[in-house]
């Protein structure tokens, strides 16, 4: 892409061609647009929604009784204690993954909520730097690798850990590492506490499943199309560009969408190919095209 | 005497329309921060107060809404922006069930999701506007003990019949354009009908379900 402005001045015929090349490739983008499902970014559509089914059988089994039975046996301030606490224990990583962003006083600030909230807060249980004016941050290593340029790739459901991007699947082992839950060796201690944190991240949204049940047509996309979102979302922190479209019109240009779409699909594809996924993808094309 | 009575008796009947026009063009130009604020808190008031509601009496919900809420919505446009480009490939007749049926499935789901509403607090982020600025986006931040607090943003057009929400962003995502993955999946598997159906069907198979219990 970068040598075309070079080349413009080679000769119109050479220019014609590559029009033309262009034109063909396009047409077969948009084709492949049109048959593909719902979302380019969501070619393991197949294994994705019955994991989606598989983990949503699991929520109705286990989690979200559990769920329900620890919202009605504690009282809420109870329940807030525990929250909190969680949250403390997750706080370093959330700095040093700020830390890796750049954002220094965001990290110093992290680290000051461990400090106040582990002493003054008594171990966490009252979130102490919150009004002392510390704000919760939401970050790990799947946004920090975001925020270095590290594309997003497919769409994949995991087992038990529900949606991510390729790039936050390969982060999740990770932040598990750097999360002090999952870092204490005593097994059934840290057994319990990651069961009681599921189960209070559970009850925070038990209300949830039933809109999405009945607000959407698909639940499957809707929750993909909104994780992908929030995704994007989080790793701008907080300020993607968002435009509005009128439909109103009488021209059909609509090119902003398909060109969105477009976007979205070559970023796929390079993500594919940065993770190494790639070169067995393309492995086809690389005999006609040596580089 | 009798000059100065038909002379206030012509004042007041003339100063009435003119009072009655005043508080129009007042509630038409409430400040759209304003007037999320006003809606919200109203809302809430009531929800906080009201036994049934948080039973999850719905009906009684839903007139709620239909009565605080909807009138500050522009459903037309929310239509549009979920259906995306095949907007312009829809009739007028067609355009109008779509919007009809949105309609009753955003209100059925919200309304749902307000008897669940308990202990949160809201926070209204200041706003930054232009006089001119005939779109804007108003802040609100849900904060609920224990956990990170939420961002739902209302994103609000000026229309002749004052400011109008057309877009509500919960958690940087917009639940509007959310819908165009699985309304396109219907359109192309069905037509603009083919939603149309869907969406109707769905809400069928709700009030049925409401009309049960």
């Amino acid at each position: 892409m970068k040598t075309t402005g070079i080349q413009a001045s080679a000769g119109s015929r050479r220019g014609t061609v590559r029009a033309l090349v262009l034109a063909t490739a396009l047409l077969t983008l948009s084709a492949g647009c049109a048959t593909t499902a719902s979302n380019p970014q969501d070619p393991l559509e197949g294994y994705n929604r019955a994991m989606f089914s598989f983990n949503d059988g699991v929520d109705r089994a286990l989690i979200k009784p559990a769920a329900q039975a620890y919202e009605a046996v504690l009282p809420s301030p109870v329940r807030t204690g525990v929250g909190n606490v969680f949250g403390n224990i997750g706080d370093p990583w959330i700095g040093i993954n700020n830390l890796l962003q750049g954002k220094v006083a965001d990290a110093l600030s992290d680290l000051m909520r461990f400090l106040v909230n582990s002493t003054f807060g008594f171990a966490g249980i009252l979130d102490v730097a919150s009004e002392m004016g510390l704000p919760k941050h939401d970050e790990d290593l799947g946004q920090t690798l975001g925020s270095w340029g590290v594309g997003e790739g497919v769409y994949v459901v995991l087992p038990f850990f529900g949606p991510r991007t390729v790039r936050d699947a390969v982060a999740l082992p990770v932040d598990m590492m750097g999360d002090d839950v999952w870092g204490i060796t005593h097994i059934p201690t840290r057994n319990t506490l990651t069961a009681v944190r599921l189960v209070h991240a559970r009850s925070r949204v038990l209300g949830i499943d039933r809109t999405l049940e009945e607000g959407t047509l698909d639940k499957y996309s809707y929750v993909r199309d909104f994780y992908l979102e929030q995704r994007r979302y989080k790793v701008f922190d907080g300020n993607p560009p968002r435009v509005y479209e009128d439909f109103n019109g009488d021209e059909p240009s609509g090119s902003s969408l398909g060109r969105e779409i477009d976007a979205v699909a070559s970023s796929a594809v390079e993500d594919l190919e940065l993770l190494g996924v790639g070169e067995v993808v393309m492995l086809g094309d690389t005999k006609s095209h040596p580089n | 005497m009798k000059r100065f009575l038909s002379f206030v008796v012509l004042l007041f009947a003339m100063a009435a329309p003119l009072g009655a026009a005043l508080g129009a063009a007042d509630s038409a130009q409430t400040p759209p921060d304003v007037l999320v604020r006003d809606v919200t808190n109203d809302v809430l008031t009531i929800v906080r107060q009201d036994k049934a509601i948080q039973a999850g009496d719905t009906g009684r919900v839903l007139r709620l809404v239909e009565e605080r809420v909807l009138p500050h919505f522009n459903f037309r446009r929310m239509t549009m922006l979920a259906v995306g480009r095949d907007w312009r490939n829809a009739t007028p007749e067609q355009q109008g069930r779509l919007i009809e049926a949105f309609r009753t499935l955003l209100v059925r789901t919200y309304s749902n999701a307000l008897t669940q509403y308990r202990d949160q607090t809201i926070d209204f982020r200041p706003m930054r506007m232009a006089a001119a600025d005939t779109t804007v986006q108003v802040r609100t931040e849900v904060r609920q003990p224990g956990a990170q607090s939420i961002g739902i943003d209302y994103t609000l057009e000026k229309t002749d019949m004052g400011w109008k929400v057309f877009d509500v962003v919960v958690a940087g995502v917009s639940l509007v354009t959310n819908y165009r993955g699985s309304f396109g999946d219907e359109i192309r598997k069905g037509g603009v009908n083919g939603l149309i159906e869907s969406l109707e069907a769905k809400n069928r198979s709700l009030e049925s379900a409401q009309a049960v219990k």
